[in-house]
């Protein structure tokens, strides 16, 4: 090639910013308003749920007026139960309750099924088919009724019933766990960290696990909300802790009267599904921000 | 490299790996897959052996078994005098510092959570007990040694270009002084025009450092071009093994000539007289394997020998090993 | 007929991105002659298989446009032809075999049913005729036994074969032009050996013209008449392949050859340095500049090479590059 005197300088390439995966994984949540909305419902949700009770002191096992006041009459916003209880205090109230339980009972089912899956695919033979039929096992019991069956032997305290939602919706999180360390073990990274002379615990934990993340989170998000609906279920049917307030106890406790004040159970019903639905979009977002195929590269 | 005196560094013994495999569902019986059988070969000190094959052949298995990344089934593995295979524990954790890897592909061997510095400093921290600080500086001495910018250091593996990836890769490999480096494929995934650079990088390294690579490549233009020995593998099996002059210019085994003769070339002069040997159909089934060469089934001058009986790999005389039953000592091709 | 049976004029590609527009496929001008083999090559990115998609009439719906130029086929206009139009000739006149056979077969149909699924849809066969029809495309493909595979699944066969079926399936209704878009990439050297073989044998039985796009110069070198070579949406380089690898008029085309380690003839111990083509194919913001798009990889760049794009110059050899230095080059 010719000897070129005067080679024009080219303009130093730019090196990128360094942006945290977290960064990025906001602006694609960002970009689903959807979700956004469902997020900013969550946060007004719980800001009531943690300050409600302090700014509306009225008790909510209290009989404060005559029974059936319907909603917007002798100053009650959304009136009164059966019993003459405030609706509002009720509902501020339970969705303490519910909000604790749905994050608890995640909680529970997250450590259970992550634990398993982990174990299961990064291990793989025996330990895989021992764990998967165990994980079988509880797949095919009816959910409902066993999480009643336990309830009802150990009594209907707060933390049972966590535990019972806990325990009867794991499954699904020990799949999907399973399932991602299965696909990650195999890639090169691995394989690299393992040459590179990581201890198991470390790969399973330290460098399997936190690639393994996004869709575990997606399934915790929407795990929030099954297991508020899970709630209600039992306490729909009594299985609950008579010193508490939840939205599903609401709706049970005044089903009777549907028909006369269908407000008492509409309301509560409503709270169910707005809390729900801002959780399912979230979750909807948090699957746009971490699945990393809708990313452009 | 060549006038020093040849010090074998790596002596592999006839390594086998083999993989169960189920066949007709659940409770069908078990058979073996050998994926790497009976092979054997020596790496000299400072120079590079390269294992070629196609898929299937099992280069890359056997690459993965010498690092102990995959378990192997019988034989020996000698790291200057120790026996890697026999090794456990906080043994085998220090032999992992003399024998390290390079990743085909540079997207997936990168984990994508890790700073780039993080991951050159991955085997110092987990193998040796540098202070952080001291792993820091190693990782930025490494980032000159791949021409990686120190700015990079904290930006993560997407943020890189493949080439740069795979030269982060490389400075990973680097980070604990190793002996040998296992080359697995280095190029294959990357553009034409990036490949030359990360090929004149491993050899200015090689260079520096002294490093010893084994390269596992299928890319026979890269191979003569790297390496000092070349070992070619078919179905698990070594066929031909032999220093780089002999082998290209000699290849005895009828699927190295066959090989050799299918590597599309822009040269014009030997696109004219290189005859194509074209070798018909597919692999034999590597769990039924058949009796026999396990070439036979596809070898254009096969004989009645080759189908029943396995030929063994033998020194013809200047270490150029053949396992062919038609050649013989005087070297002739058999074409 | 006379005349080209392909024409390619000024044609643009713009793609819509989140970042804006921007032109994939920037001016691209070429010819493809009755059974003549032309290849396209050039690094991922430069927009080999966009242009093979444009020829198709297959851009990605709502992402990729034709926004100027002209494609013609055997006379026909192809940027403004109707989507039943285009499906016609897509299936009969053009088609067009891919890098992944592993993927482009469907897994639940025999590769018979696959086969004869295409006659029928195009050639109006019957349902028999079509299956005989299938067995002899595939015995034409080289398939052993074409009788007895014809009833296989795709997984049944290996990589090779799979891409045999393909070729069959694009051969099915005997068209003009196949298009292969790095149809040996996936496949071992050896199986890559019987494909181009196949490959150039049904050129001469047929008369099909083909569209190689690779990225390898020995394939190139092997199969093709004339090539294309692309960088970042543009044509740096075209001409007669023989006279290209003696002597490249373009930089970048220089740096393709020279930077792969090529099996040569004459083995020396000695190993000469490869030639680095430094630093990567510009990203697509880039593309679109007045200015030579590699001039900040190239060793020859002057001032000029920044503040204007280089018009394709003529040699008499028929080599035509687009580089203000070509000459020297």
């Amino acid at each position: 090639m010719t000897e070129t005197p005067q080679m024009p300088e080219m303009p130093e390439e730019s090196i990128p910013k360094v942006r945290h995966p977290a960064a990025e994984a906001w602006e694609m949540f960002a970009r689903n308003h959807a979700a956004v909305v469902g997020l900013i419902v969550l946060i007004l949700i719980t800001l009531g749920a943690v300050f409600g009770p302090m700014l509306y002191p009225t008790d909510p096992f209290d009989m404060v007026w005559a029974p059936f006041s319907p909603p917007g009459q002798e100053g009650f916003l959304l009136g009164t139960d059966y019993l003459g209880r405030d609706l509002l205090a009720m509902i501020i109230n339970g969705a303490r309750v519910s909000l604790i339980i749905g994050l608890a009972a995640a909680v529970v089912s997250i450590f259970i099924g992550v634990t398993i899956g982990a174990l299961a695919g990064f291990y793989r033979g025996w330990v895989e088919e021992a764990l998967m039929r165990f994980t079988e096992f509880f797949q095919v019991l009816p959910t409902l009724l066993f999480s009643m069956v336990i309830v009802a032997l150990f009594g209907a305290s707060l933390p049972m019933i966590t535990l019972a939602i806990g325990i009867v919706s794991w499954t699904a999180v020990a799949r999907i766990t399973r399932s991602e360390f299965l696909r990650i073990r195999e890639l090169e990274y691995v394989m690299a960290s393992r040459a590179s002379g990581a201890k198991n615990m470390k790969l399973m934990f330290r460098v399997i696990l936190p690639n393994a993340l996004p869709p575990i989170i997606v399934q915790s998000a929407l795990m929030v909300g099954s297991a508020i609906l899970f709630e209600a279920g039992l306490s729909f049917l009594g299985l609950t802790d008579p010193n508490v307030v939840s939205w599903g106890q609401i709706i049970g406790s005044n089903r009777q009267y549907i028909l006369d004040a269908s407000y008492t159970v509409t309301i509560p019903g409503l709270a169910i599904f707005i809390t729900v639905l801002a959780i399912s979009l979230v979750g909807d977002g948090l699957n746009d921000a971490l699945n990393p195929k809708l990313r452009q590269r | 490299m060549a006038d020093e005196t040849k010090t074998p560094l790596l002596k592999v013994e006839n390594l086998g790996v083999r993989f169960a495999v189920k066949r007709g569902g659940g409770f069908g019986h078990k058979s073996w897959l050998h994926a790497v059988d009976d092979v054997s070969f020596t790496v000299n000190r400072g120079e590079t052996l390269a294992i070629v094959g196609e898929s299937g052949s099992g280069k890359t298995t056997a690459a993965l078994a010498v690092a102990r990344l995959v378990d192997a089934w019988t034989g020996h593995v000698d790291l200057s005098g120790h026996d890697i295979l026999a090794m456990e524990g906080e043994e085998l954790r220090q032999v992992r510092t003399k024998v390290q890897f390079i990743f085909q592909d540079p997207y997936s061997s990168l984990n994508p959570r890790q700073r780039a510095e993080d991951i050159v400093r991955e085997p110092l921290a987990s193998l040796t007990d540098k202070s952080k600080d001291e792993q820091r500086e190693i990782a930025d001495r490494l980032f000159a040694a791949v021409g990686l910018r120190p700015e990079q250091k904290r930006l993560f593996p997407h943020q890189f270009s493949g080439g740069q990836r795979q030269r982060i890769g490389i400075a990973r490999a680097l980070a604990t002084q190793p002996e040998l480096i296992i080359c697995d494929e280095p190029v294959s995934a990357l553009d034409v025009a990036v490949q030359a650079q990360i090929l004149n990088l491993l050899k200015d390294l090689q260079e520096e450092f002294g490093l010893t690579y084994l390269f596992i490549s299928h890319d026979l233009g890269v191979v003569q071009h790297m390496c000092d020995s070349i070992a070619v593998m078919y179905m698990g099996k070594i066929v031909e093994h032999a220093d780089r002059l002999s082998l290209f210019d000699n290849p005895l085994h009828p699927y190295t000539a066959a090989l050799l003769s299918a590597v599309p070339s822009v040269d014009k002069a030997r696109r004219a007289h290189t005859k194509r040997i074209l070798i018909p159909g597919d692999p034999p089934d590597p769990v039924n394997l058949p009796k026999g060469c396990r070439f036979a089934n596809r070898c254009p001058v096969a004989q009645d020998i080759c189908r029943a009986e396995e030929p063994e790999l033998i020194d013809r005389g200047e270490g150029h090993r053949i396992a062919c039953h038609l050649v013989d000592d005087s070297r002739q091709s058999v074409l | 007929m006379s005349g080209p049976l392909l024409k390619v004029e000024n044609l643009r590609i713009e793609l819509t991105t989140r970042d804006g527009v921007c032109p994939v496929i920037d001016d691209l001008s070429f010819e493809l002659e009755h059974g003549e083999n032309l290849s396209f090559v050039g690094e991922s990115g430069c927009g080999k298989s966009m242009t093979a998609l444009a020829i198709m009439g297959l851009l990605p719906e709502g992402v990729g446009r034709v926004a100027a130029g002209s494609i013609t086929f055997d006379g026909e206009e192809l940027t403004t032809a109707s989507r039943p139009r285009l499906r016609d000739i897509r299936g009969n006149e053009i088609s067009m075999i891919f890098q992944e056979p592993m993927t482009s077969l469907n897994p639940v149909y025999t590769i018979g049913e696959q086969i004869a699924e295409v006659l029928r849809a195009h050639q109006g066969l019957s349902q028999k005729a079509a299956w005989d029809m299938a067995v002899e495309l595939l015995d034409a493909v080289r398939i052993p036994n074409a009788k007895g595979r014809v009833g296989d699944y795709p997984f049944q066969m290996s990589g090779g074969q799979r891409q045999r079926v393909m070729i069959a399936m694009a051969l099915a209704c005997q068209p003009k032009i196949l298009i292969a878009d790095e149809p040996t990439t996936a496949l071992d050297v050896t199986v890559q050996a019987q494909i181009f073989d196949l490959l150039r044998d049904l050129r001469k039985d047929t008369g099909t013209s083909i569209i190689l796009i690779t990225h390898d110069m020995g394939a190139v070198a092997e199969m093709a008449e004339r090539m294309i070579v692309m960088y970042a949406g543009r044509g740096a380089e075209i001409g007669p392949v023989d006279q290209i690898i003696d002597h490249a008029r373009h930089p970048y085309t220089k740096g393709l050859i020279s930077c792969v380690p090529h099996i040569v003839d004459t083995l020396t111990d000695e190993r000469a340095r490869l030639t680095e083509v430094p630093g990567i194919v510009p990203g697509l913001a880039e593309f679109g500049r007045d200015m030579c798009l590699f001039a900040s990889r190239c060793g020859m760049r002057v001032e000029r090479c920044l503040q204007e794009r280089p018009p394709m110059q003529d040699f008499e050899n028929g080599q035509r590059a687009a580089c203000w230095r070509a000459e020297e080059v």
